[in-house]
């Protein structure tokens, strides 16, 4: 202890104490504070860096999931669609047939009208025309043969005789 | 690699001008009395009285010396300015005037004061003294100690490291102005720098305070790192192995931590709560205890006492080339040696950086200890 | 020559609890693998104190 305090010498303590006080002073404005700031500048920098990266990671996850759903309600929609279209070409063909054919029962119909009526009148005058032409004839024929009381007679009695028949 | 470039260009040239200042600076003084510094090293008393005198602080900064063929003593060094505050006021000289005796033989007359060097400890001589007189002991009867403000080798050493930290630490921090993430050497700083603030202040004073206390512990780090460092290399340095310097470093961290203590630490330190009241005047001396004197003792010594027996230990072993040449031989005993100081010289580069941790751990962990605020449950 | 046999054996008593820290931090270290980190800083921390005591009481013993 005794060779301890002696070597112990006053003086180097004191200029020791100095220039630790100045180098401290002057290291911290000179090195310490920028080193270090700048240290916690770059380390903040870095954690935001991939916070932002992370986030981005998410933001592209999120984009990938919405661009798949969307994709997916297209298909849905169109494949909608194409059903859609699908039905209404079949329903308009299916339409379109039926009245086709209504249309063609129709003319059938009306043709098988008109036939009808024309063939009835075509009977009609027919009749018209017989009945006419055997009045005539009967006309002429029952001018000639009633010239005789004998003849009239005998088609009375002709006559009479077809109508018992009958 | 322009950082390192400039950096070597600089040592060499500022090598240059150490060498070439010695020219001058080297005196050539006689061989008188070398019983002490100087003259050749063969004895185990004399290489005991070598190592003590290399843990001391000296005046002037010696890198080697030797005998030249004519006898006289040579030193390759430079002289530092001694300044005193003797009893007449501000004295200063140049420390070659001593002519590197360390005994009191010399006498330096100043301002009609006489001066004289014993043991890398400079002596003003009581009025009417010629000499310096010794008792059995070997301590001075006629002359008392000055305060001694001198530009010592230790000065140079901390001026040294100071210079060293601030030229890379502010070439980092310009660095950071113009690019994220430094290069060159400043690549080598930065993780060092992240060290201490994520495993030793952050940890150990807490994510809210830490942040006031981080340029203490950075200089203090780096400054008992590079000492301790420089202390290893030739050059001879043995700063942190000064009492003076640790004591200084120890009660920088006492004062902080005495300073920035809570409310709580104060409070836990001089009424302890939940033990009885007749305890509590005990428990306040023996924290107080604890935290002025214990502390900080332990933190100085520690640090001293680790440097100090470093440098025994490394010198002792490249000694042993000496002392144990007779009983192995030259090349036995220089291969031992060698062998041995490689190793322990390994062992010291950790023990340097571990002491620098240790230091900044246990500071910042009393910091710690002073600020916390203890949750009431 | 006492300075010197009670410096010894600090120096005793300070490596047998230097051994003693190594030796349990090694055991929670392969207990615990991923602790290893804390365990070494707490056991470096401890036997600096250690070492502390020891060396604060060599020097008031023998200088």
């Amino acid at each position: 202890m005794e060779t301890l305090l002696n070597d112990f010498s006053p003086g180097l303590f004191a200029m020791q104490i100095v220039i630790l006080l100045i180098l401290l002073f002057l290291m911290k404005k000179f090195a310490w504070k920028p080193i270090l700031n700048s240290l916690e500048e770059r380390e903040t920098g870095i954690e935001e860096a991939l916070e932002a990266a992370e986030n981005a990671r998410k933001e592209m996850q999120n984009l990938t999931a919405d661009n798949e759903r969307l994709a997916k309600e297209a298909r849905a929609e169109r494949d909608a669609m194409m059903k859609d279209a699908r039905d209404i070409r079949d329903k308009m063909i299916s339409e379109a047939k039926e009245d086709a054919k209504e249309v063609t029962t129709k003319l059938i119909e009306n043709a098988q009208a008109s036939i009808q009526q024309e063939k009835q009148a075509a009977l009609a005058e027919l009749k018209k025309n017989v009945a006419e032409l055997s009045i005539g004839i009967a006309e002429s024929v029952i001018k000639k043969e009633l010239s005789s009381k004998e003849d009239q007679l005998a088609l009375v009695e002709g006559i009479l005789k077809e109508v018992e028949l009958n | 690699m322009k950082i390192a470039k400039k950096s070597i260009k600089f040592l060499t040239i500022a090598l240059v001008a150490l060498f070439s200042a010695t020219i001058f600076a080297s005196d050539l003084d006689k061989k008188q009395d070398n019983h002490k510094d100087g003259g050749e090293v063969n004895t185990q008393e004399e290489v005991t009285a070598y190592i003590q005198h290399h843990l001391k602080d000296s005046h002037d900064f010696t890198f080697f010396s030797y005998t030249s063929s004519e006898g006289e003593r040579k030193h390759f060094g430079f002289s530092l300015p001694v300044i005193l505050w003797s009893s007449e006021g501000l004295v200063t000289f140049m420390s070659s005037e001593f002519h590197h005796n360390d005994d009191g033989h010399v006498i330096v007359e100043k301002n009609g004061l006489k001066f004289a060097k014993i043991h890398s400890k400079i002596y003003e001589l009581d009025n009417g003294a010629a000499t310096v007189s010794f008792d059995e002991t070997h301590h001075a009867t006629n002359a008392h100690k000055t305060l001694d403000f001198s530009i010592t080798k230790s000065v140079v050493g901390i001026l040294f490291a100071a210079f060293l930290m601030l030229l890379w630490f502010s070439k980092l921090a310009k660095q950071y102005k113009t690019r994220k993430v430094p290069k060159g050497f400043g690549r080598v700083l930065e993780p060092l720098v992240i060290y201490v603030r994520d495993e030793i202040a952050r940890p150990n004073i807490g994510e809210k305070k830490y942040k006031k206390f981080m340029g203490f512990l950075l200089t203090v780090f780096f400054f008992i790192w590079i000492l301790n460092l420089l202390g290893l290399t030739p050059l001879g340095f043995n700063v942190t192995g000064q009492i003076a310097v640790t004591v200084a470093l120890a009660m920088f961290t006492m004062v902080i931590y005495l300073f920035s203590g809570s409310k709580d630490f104060w409070a836990h330190t001089l009424w302890m709560p939940g033990v009885p009241v007749i305890l509590r005047p005990i428990l306040a001396i023996i924290e107080l205890a604890g935290f002025i004197l214990i502390k900080p003792f332990s933190l100085l010594v520690r640090l001293f006492a680790n440097i100090t027996a470093g440098h025994f230990v490394v010198m002792s072993l490249i000694a042993l080339m000496v002392t144990m040449k007779e009983a192995f031989g030259p090349v036995a005993s220089t291969g031992m040696s060698l062998a041995l100081a490689l190793f322990i010289m390994v062992i010291e580069i950790l023990v340097a950086f571990l002491q620098a941790f240790i230091f900044t751990m246990l500071s910042s962990l009393f910091i710690g200890m002073a600020v916390e605020e203890h949750e009431h449950h | 020559m006492y300075n010197l046999i009670g410096a010894g054996l600090i120096v005793i008593g300070g490596g047998i609890g230097l051994g003693q820290i190594g030796g349990k931090a090694m055991e929670g270290i392969a207990r615990q693998p991923e602790a290893a980190g804390k365990i070494q800083t707490a056991m470096i921390i401890i036997g600096a104190l250690l070492e502390g005591l020891a060396f604060g009481a060599l020097i008031l013993g023998k200088a």
